[in-house]
């Protein structure tokens, strides 16, 4: 187009502030790829499914103090208790609860022996109500029979012989084929033989940053212990009524004990993923923000450029320029600084994510985001400049006859 | 002049008033942002104990197994062994040494109409509270020899103290822990280092602990203990056995006054794992590790990556609303190039246009900055509700912080403001006056 040379040239006589709007889309497209997409990462993150029936689950913490207390008769009048309230649909003891940052993990091998190759992998020590208890699938196999279940002694080194582990978990001992995986023995502790008897869909381990989150295994044991969690689920829309109900019925039962906690599965959930939650929504004002820092400094500074063109424009409109020619000048105008400055921001955003992988062992950038952000910078400096530029067109030819 | 030049200043500030504003706001929000980001920053890395930061040292013995090193062999493991750390106690080759875990248990209020309370404890030795310079309302730590002696005694915390006996003096008092009758000997005042560095492995941004008893209570399974436990060979069963394995739980402190008290512990350290050695333990290479409080917390990486790469984006989006801010200075000195020919042709020294439009970039640094500290105000009581827990303590602004806002703002702006005034100085009056 014959108008390009022509801005080219008079941006040349204003090179420094050209340069410096080029330099800020650059900059703005930097942080702005960048924040996208670790917004993007952590949203993933927060997507990923628990295998548990959030919705009508919660659990509560048992904590016994009294001396020569029978834990284990105990435990059974709890759970026959609950398991027996109307509106609960199960209930299990459990060592630990998904998601919520504190657990048992341990390692599965192949093979017994000290050197050999562990995967690790979440523990939840529960009996047989857990599948229901937890509203987890089974994909494969049986669930635990009521004998299966043995009693662990605090302090016990043995674990039992059967063990019902997810899919997630299966597909890594046996990538060829994660079906196969019922039945075979694989070896915890090192040395002593585990038999998987059935495959889950899906039950994350307590430590959502933890890159094998996918992978538990639960075991049929229930804990003599003076510290456990009480795991329930109750018919659906339920679980608020029910929360202070058997919260109340427990305490009283028993006054050997504690009753703390009573948490539902969803504060768990907005608990774990609080800081992801909270960096996203400081990550994405800072987006907004910078996107109309940008937009208005193309705005203030275009107005500028404009006034002290009038006479030109005035001028150029006396010889016959139409008022699209004139906006269209500076619409190119701004086309031809963004363009620069994309380029560069493209560098620049790659950089930074490569920093970020080195630093922070974030994952790399997507080709979409970058061309993402291409548009978008594009769209917001024409829309920056859409405003200065229909005031320039406005401009009569009479001022050109004018002095200031 | 200075007077004359503010009022200028003000009165271009005002012409140019959405101009003006937009600068402003681009500043604040910079400096907003980036205030927000360093003041979090700096309070995770902030030392917690200056003025012995350099003597307290923490112990690292690589026990762990030779065919899958922990931290993939880069560093030793984060905690000791019990039979490790009992070894060291017993060994007393520092000035100071400390033994510690996480606990947790049930007191019993004596009056019968107090529900029970369920606290975190600390399970730590005599020189925990000498060594730490942890402040007391009443009484005082217990002595090594009541740790010799295996009594049962307990320093509570203020808010313990405060809830069991309505903040009275408790000294010389029982409470029942766990079904044990504890003898109080103190009560800490307020002490709540952040980082709370004395135990970083179970959170650096925790509260400290409600009652603090002696480790003996731990070995003797008269409390109960938590924390991390992280183990590489099977143990048999029993307490007994978990004692004896080679699970690591313990964390163990000392307090070293010169270096060369430092080298000494350290070919002590040596020495005792190379002893160990021939009882088939420590199979790794020789790896055992002092460090000072600020190294551990470095080496432990306290400070959140999401806070570091925050505080890097902050910075680049004060760079952004920095060079904003010369373009639209650029654009409005520049605008003024008529006035300012006719005010050289009237015999105006370049020094004193100069100092004229830098007092005016340094009138919109001083307002942005103002801006700035509101808005990093509200940023950190954003990022405190909005982070919970986590964040508590770690977000406020103190003068020191308050006090650099302004200033990076000033120098920052002033920076800003030197192509545009240089160039705005060297206009030629000559063609300006012509124009016209």
């Amino acid at each position: 187009m014959l108008e390009t040379g022509l801005i080219l040239r008079a941006l040349a006589r204003n090179k420094i502030g050209a340069l410096l709007i080029a330099l800020q889309i650059a900059l703005t497209m930097t942080i702005m790829v960048n924040a996208i997409f670790m917004i993007q990462d952590r949203q993933q993150q927060m997507q990923r499914k628990s295998g548990l029936d959030e919705k009508n689950s919660f659990y509560l913490t048992n904590t016994v103090f009294g001396q020569d207390y029978n834990i284990q008769a105990h435990l059974q009048t709890d759970l026959h208790t609950i398991r027996n309230t109307p509106g609960v649909v199960d209930a299990i003891q459990i060592n630990a609860i998904p998601l919520s940052s504190s657990g048992w993990s341990m390692a599965l091998q192949h093979e017994p022996g000290e050197d050999k190759d562990a995967v690790g992998t979440a523990i939840y020590m529960v009996d047989d109500h857990a599948i229901n208890s937890m509203g987890l699938t089974l994909v494969a196999g049986a669930n635990f029979q009521p004998e299966d279940v043995e009693l662990r002694k605090e302090g016990q080194s043995t674990w039992p012989a059967k063990t019902i582990i997810t899919q997630a978990f299966a597909e890594n001992l046996y990538p060829d084929n994660w079906q196969s995986a019922v039945g075979k023995t694989v070896y915890i502790s090192q040395t002593q033989p585990i038999q998987i008897i059935g495959i889950v869909a899906a039950l994350q381990a307590p430590w959502n940053g933890w890159n094998g989150v996918e992978r538990s295994m639960l075991v049929p044991f229930q804990r003599e212990s003076k510290g456990s969690y009480y795991f329930i689920r109750t018919e659906a829309g339920r679980r608020d009524e029910l929360m202070p109900i058997i919260e109340k019925t427990l305490a009283e039962s028993d006054k050997k004990r504690i009753i703390r906690r009573v948490t539902t599965i969803e504060d768990t959930r907005e608990r774990s993923y609080r800081q992801h939650n909270a960096t996203n929504k400081i990550l994405t004002t800072v987006v907004i923000t910078l996107t109309l820092i940008t937009g208005f400094g193309i705005v203030g500074l275009a107005i500028f450029s404009i006034n002290r063109r009038t006479k030109q424009i005035g001028t150029r409109r006396a010889l016959g320029a139409t008022k699209g020619q004139i906006m269209r000048y500076f619409m190119m105008e701004n086309f031809i600084i963004s363009t620069f400055g994309i380029i560069i921001g493209c560098f620049g955003a790659v950089a930074l994510n490569m920093w970020l992988v080195n630093t922070f062992n974030l994952s790399p950038i997507s080709f979409q985001l970058v061309a993402f952000g291409v548009i978008t910078l594009f769209i917001v400096g024409q829309l920056a400049v859409l405003y200065p530029a229909r005031k320039a067109a406005m401009i009569a030819p009479a001022t050109a006859t004018r002095t200031i | 002049m200075f007077s004359y030049y503010l009022r200028l200043a003000w009165i271009s500030i005002l012409r140019h008033w959405g101009l003006s504003l937009l600068m402003i706001c681009a500043i604040g929000l910079g400096i907003g942002a980036a205030m927000t980001t360093i003041t979090v920053n700096y309070l995770m890395s902030a030392n917690p104990i200056p003025e012995k930061s350099a003597q307290l040292y923490y112990v690292q013995l690589d026990s762990w197994d030779v065919n899958d090193p922990f931290d993939d062999g880069l560093n030793p493991p984060d905690q000791l062994t019990y039979t490790d750390s009992t070894n060291l106690m017993l060994a007393k080759q520092a000035f100071r040494q400390n033994v510690q875990t996480q606990a947790f248990g049930v007191i019993e209020p004596e009056d019968p109409e107090m529900l029970p309370l369920i606290v975190n404890g600390r399970a730590n030795s005599a020189d925990f509270f000498p060594m730490f310079n942890v402040p007391f309302i009443y009484g005082s730590g217990w002595s090594n020899k009541s740790d010799e002696s295996k009594e049962f005694v307990v320093v509570l915390s203020k808010a313990t103290n405060d809830k069991l006996f309505g903040g009275a003096d408790s000294v010389g008092k029982s409470i029942k822990l766990e079904g044990n009758m504890l003898r109080v000997v103190g009560v800490i005042d307020n002490w709540q280092p952040k980082p709370r560095f004395y135990d970083i492995t179970t959170g650096a941004f925790n509260d400290s602990e409600d009652v603090f008893v002696p480790f003996h209570l731990i070995a003797d399974e008269k409390i109960s203990r938590s924390g991390n436990t992280n183990c590489w060979k099977p143990s048999g069963d029993g307490f007994q056995a978990f004692l004896a394995s080679e699970c690591i739980w313990t964390q163990f402190w000392v307090e070293l006054k010169t270096e060369q008290d430092k080298a000494d512990y350290q070919q002590f350290l040596n020495a005792y794992v190379q002893e160990q050695k021939q009882f088939g333990r420590f199979q790794r290479p020789l790896d055992n590790r002092l460090s000072h409080v600020m190294q551990w917390l470095e080496s432990q990486e306290v400070v959140a990556d999401d806070a570091q790469m925050m505080m890097a984006m902050s910075l680049m989006f004060l760079l952004v609303c920095l060079l904003n801010t010369v373009g639209l200075l650029l654009a409005k000195f520049l605008g003024k190039a008529p006035e300012i020919g006719l005010r050289q042709a009237l015999g105006a020294s370049k020094r004193t246009l100069f100092s004229q439009y830098i007092i005016e970039s340094a009138c919109i640094g001083i307002l942005g900055g103002l801006l700035g500290l509101t808005l990093a105000f509200i940023g950190l009581k954003s990022v405190e509700s909005l982070y919970g827990d986590y964040m508590k303590g770690l977000a406020s602004l103190d003068t020191n912080m308050a006090i650099s806002a302004v200033v990076l703002a000033l120098v920052s702006t002033i920076l800003a403001g030197l192509y545009p005034t240089w160039r705005a100085c060297n206009i030629q009056p000559a063609q300006q006056l012509k124009s016209q």
